[in-house]
């Protein structure tokens, strides 16, 4: 006897919806929708006061988002989940629900420049400190936990490094220390790894990259495991003491396992609104539908882009935890038994200035700061996504200046490596390219 | 809030309010392996209309101490020493699965403190399958996969939570998997299996009884919750299309408005 609930390709096209609830209509409706009818004064206080379900005011709940919201979640194996308007949003939603001025994280120090910096230099000015930690150095993770500290954060697989965190073992320190661990798994979407099976408590994507797949619209979703016990010390008040914004209520005992994601949406989207487009959240729900299609695709075209560029004479090195010889690869092995995923890594041969005149000279490829599209996407990070940093933050990042980050699409594979040949021929010659 | 009952710690949700003991008390019942957490779109509403609320977590349950009850008998006993733990003398009780077992027991031994009963998905019997009895009492996580599946209907499936956001199969799979699966669930189960005495119990029944039941329930099936409705004298009987066995979730806003009209009707406000 087995249960009949349905499987992973079955959620991504149905999770979430009902057509009998919406006209019949079999493709998800876009809500252009701000604001929703009560019925009367007494069900306008009952939505209010999180009596009883239901939409008042799209900044904090959409029908069209709502789908989007279940449909990631039943993918993740989560309990709720609440979509936002880009990835760093959600992260920085997740990280004001957990933490209050005075509150510490420890963090991977492999990330993407924009939440390195979220970290290093905006979170401070709220009162939250961070300490660092190479995504390797699972030691090191233990050490840096502090008495207030209230998290541990990081990307399985880092960006653009593609070192991996050990999150099983990560995950048994945060649950020693009773505090979540907070997984960033933009790079592997629920196809590849469901963090939850790994110790993970929580979940933020940005929806923009892979998920979506079109390259079309930002978002980024929190999700929630249901894991966490936020009673079972001291350390989370907004979590288990009466919330005066509603009426004393206590999120940890009224609504366990769907408690963070509650009050992310009660506080977070009511008082700071990074709210999902409507349309967005409808883009995304496409490209969900062939999520499982195109992983396989991302990953057996990473997998050849390895081989190829591992073996080619302008390369000084790849980092893919496919790769034989990289020091993540029988971790890789374990937690992500499906593929590695389709983020490259890998030195010119001539450092940055070959590395210029490679981006300059592929044309395929487009040159621009985003990863996960379905087209093959490449960047130098030390001069664009990770240029903000410091020489000291970029080495301890991870980023050397001969780096580029190589996003594999779903071309024909011949044809990208045609393209990277044209790009390598020029990256012998920088200094020609450089004055053309 | 935390209370004795028979010097073990109980837990009830009080839906957000402050317990006030001469308010009218309504008691919430969960079913096998569940909590207090699944009555959240029922609970807040009477707390805040003013009823006092408890949504109790069973003896060894969500919050609560001690060791699950062992028969339907023990438990039901057990709810009616709770109201007089908290001071009161009279309740309605709303039970949803194995707690309406509990409560129609309830009412057996103290009819005099109950005034009213409604149940959720009830049968006047729930037999286990003897293969997910014997996965729950192996502490087997396959038995709660298993559950889920049954005791959903499409709003479970599909999805299409009254809350955003939230996914009905996992929020249900993580409250039952918060404590040890044998000794909640499989506990449960078998006294569920055990209990022979509903038909009899439902027949002596002498209250205002509303029967809320799923038209596509697979745990307690549409039949056999008419089945326990024809055996009580006088008992209201609504049915929700399209809905599973957890309709306190799946369709939360059309059970709570059939249980505010049966509440008004039956355990009115003093005026």
């Amino acid at each position: 006897m087995d249960p009949k609930t349905y499987k992973f390709d079955t959620l991504s096209l149905h999770a979430g919806y009902q057509p009998s609830k919406n006209a019949g209509s079999r493709q998800v409706p876009i809500y252009q929708t701000t604001s929703y009818m009560f019925d009367d004064v007494d069900h306008a206080a009952a939505l209010f006061n999180l009596e009883r379900g239901g939409h008042i005011y799209s900044r904090m709940s959409n029908p069209t988002v709502q789908v989007l919201e279940e449909r990631v979640c039943a993918l993740e194996g989560g309990t709720a989940a609440l979509a936002t308007a880009s990835g760093m949003s959600a992260i920085f939603l997740t990280i004001m629900t957990l933490c209050n001025a005075g509150d510490h994280m420890v963090v991977s120090s492999q990330l993407y420049g924009g939440t390195v910096n979220l970290f290093r230099l905006t979170l401070p000015k709220f009162g939250i400190k961070t300490t660092f930690v190479k995504p390797r150095d699972t030691e090191g993770f233990k050490k840096a936990i502090q008495p207030n500290t209230k998290g541990i954060f990081g990307e399985l697989v880092g960006n653009p490094g593609n070192e991996l965190m050990n999150m099983p073992e990560v995950s048994n320190i945060a649950k020693e220390a009773g505090i979540p661990l907070i997984i960033d798994s933009t790079y592997q979407t629920p196809y590849l790894c469901r963090p939850f099976e790994h110790g993970a408590d929580l979940v933020v994507h940005s929806l923009t990259k892979w998920m979506s797949g079109n390259g079309s619209s930002m978002a980024g979703i929190l999700v929630e495991g249901g894991t966490f016990d936020w009673m079972q010390n001291d350390k989370f008040p907004t979590m288990t003491e009466p919330y005066e914004g509603y009426h004393g209520l206590s999120f940890a005992e009224e609504f366990g396992p769907t408690a963070f994601t509650m009050m992310a949406r009660a506080e977070g989207m009511r008082d700071m609104g990074p709210c999902l487009a409507p349309q967005n959240a409808w883009n995304i729900l496409h490209g969900l539908e062939t999520l499982s299609l195109r992983m396989e695709k991302h990953c057996s075209n990473a997998l050849k882009m390895v081989e190829y560029l591992s073996n080619h004479e302008s390369v000084a090195w790849v980092s893919h935890a496919s790769a034989p010889g990289h020091p993540d690869k029988e971790l890789a092995e374990k937690i992500l038994p499906k593929g590695t995923g389709s983020m490259i890594a890998f030195g010119i041969k001539g450092g940055k200035e070959a590395g210029a005149a490679f981006i300059n000279n592929v044309k395929l490829a487009s040159h621009l700061a985003n990863v996960g599209d379905a087209r093959t996407l490449v960047i130098h990070p030390a001069s664009a996504t990770h240029s903000q940093m410091d020489e000291a933050t970029l080495k301890f990042a991870g980023l050397s200046h001969d780096m580029i980050r190589l996003s594999v699409g779903l071309e024909d594979f011949d044809d990208i490596v045609n393209d990277f040949e044209d790009g390598f021929r020029a990256a012998k010659k920088p200094r020609l390219v450089a004055n053309k | 809030m935390k209370f004795k009952v028979r010097g073990i710690d109980t837990f009830a949700s009080t839906g957000g309010r402050p317990f006030d003991k001469n308010k009218p008390l309504i008691i919430f019942v969960h079913g096998s392996g569940l909590s207090h957490m699944v009555w959240v779109l029922q609970t807040r509403y009477f707390a805040f209309r003013g009823y006092s609320v408890l949504a109790i977590d069973l003896p060894g349950h969500g919050l609560s101490s001690g060791e699950s009850l062992k028969t339907i008998e023990e438990m039901g006993d057990w709810v009616g020493d709770v109201i007089e733990a908290v001071g009161c003398k009279e309740a309605s009780l709303v039970g949803h699965s194995q707690g309406c077992l509990i409560t129609m027991e309830c009412v057996a031994q103290h009819p005099e403190k109950i005034k009213t009963l409604t149940l959720m998905g009830g049968a006047s019997a729930i037999p286990m399958n003897p293969e997910l009895l014997k996965l729950a009492e192996e502490s087997n996580p396959k038995a709660v996969d298993l559950m889920m599946d049954f005791a959903h209907g499409p709003a479970g499936h599909f999805g299409g939570h009254p809350v955003p956001g939230l996914y009905h199969l996992n929020v249900g799979s993580m409250i039952v998997q918060n404590k040890e699966i044998k000794d909640t669930l499989g506990v449960d189960f078998r006294a569920c299996d055990n209990y022979k005495n509903g038909p009899e119990v439902a027949k002596k029944l002498d209250l205002p009884t509303l029967s809320i039941l799923g038209a596509q329930d697979r745990m307690c099936r549409l039949k056999d919750g008419k089945i326990l409705a024809d055996y009580i004298k006088g008992s209201e009987v609504k049915i929700i299309e399209d809905c599973g066995h957890m309709m306190l979730l799946e369709e939360a806003d059309q059970t709570l408005e059939i249980l505010k009209k049966f509440i008004a009707e039956h355990y009115p406000l003093p005026s």
